[in-house]
């Protein structure tokens, strides 16, 4: 497998659906090929941290602004 | 072989009632989806459009506009992926407007391949969170992300930060799921390399 097969499977393999069939290729490719392990290890690391920090505050005051906002143009027509 | 069809005994997202109980008028059930969705709408508006005021704008026109179409949601999806539908395209017409980037529909991104090709191979160490304070953190992430052509932020946002399957993904941007994939692999290679500056182990491999 090469590099660029490897990157082909990549969302696959973040997502646990890479073809059974190709999975031990991946997985050996991972082992023999240290800038893919590292592009893997990496790329996991880049969507953990967009997804464990919330990067736009919505504080409470902006919330509860917000909220009557859409409340107020939200009402049944009479 | 799998089963194709799923199993009769489907669950039923609790939306469904709260819904249908809107369509009839209930204004307390279509409040208390906008209590569960107006921290999210928010957050998927002001990725795309990275502007504080158009996601205030976003959130209330989208809110406003799933109340006005209640009739026309079907049930074929979930609540909040037509939701999110929503206000991707309120964002995305607002990008139009602002004219601020010239590519602003979910089709012109796909012909650059910049940045989809790693080339720094230097590892994470320490991790970003023992290398920097939460405040500059937040900053890099910010500026980061703010780079990414908007198809390319639209799709991570949705799949990575919402974490929307890539069926859900896909439906809320009306493209196919392998479009989503080849996006979504661009998009993270995109940050990676971009994160890359900031997060590599400083001593050992070339300078970026």
């Amino acid at each position: 497998m090469t590099c660029t097969d490897f990157l082909a499977q990549l969302t696959d393999y973040f997502d646990g659906k890479v073809d059974p069939a190709l999975l031990a290729d991946v997985q050996a490719h991972i082992c023999e090929c240290h800038h893919c392990e590292v592009v893997l290890d990496t790329t996991r690391q880049t969507i953990a941290i967009y997804r464990e920090n919330e990067i736009y505050e919505f504080p409470t005051e902006l919330r509860e602004r917000l909220h009557a906002a859409i409340m107020a143009r939200c009402r049944p027509t009479p | 072989m799998p089963a194709i069809q799923s199993p009769a005994t489907e669950e039923i997202h609790p939306d469904v009632a709260l819904v249908e109980r809107a369509k009839k008028g209930d204004t307390a059930a279509f409040e208390q989806l906008v209590r569960q969705y107006e921290r999210q709408i928010f957050r998927v508006a002001q990725h795309i459009t990275q502007n504080r005021e158009d996601a205030e704008d976003i959130t209330q026109d989208a809110f406003l506009k799933a109340y006005e179409k209640l009739d026309q949601f079907q049930g074929n999806s979930k609540f909040s992926t037509w939701l999110v539908r929503i206000a991707v395209n309120e964002s995305l017409m607002r990008l139009r407007k602002r004219k601020t980037s010239k590519t602003v529909s979910m089709d012109q991104d796909v012909q650059t391949e910049d940045g989809s090709i790693p080339r720094d191979f230097a590892e994470w160490r320490p991790n970003p969170e023992q290398l920097y304070g939460q405040n500059e953190l937040g900053d890099i992430l910010r500026k980061t992300i703010q780079g990414l052509p908007p198809g390319f932020r639209t799709v991570f946002t949705l799949r990575d930060v919402e974490n929307l399957s890539t069926e859900e993904t896909a439906e809320a941007l009306g493209l196919s799921v392998p479009a989503v994939k080849s996006r979504l692999l661009r998009a993270r290679l995109q940050l990676r390399e971009r994160l890359s500056r900031y997060f590599r182990q400083k001593n050992g491999g070339p300078k970026p």
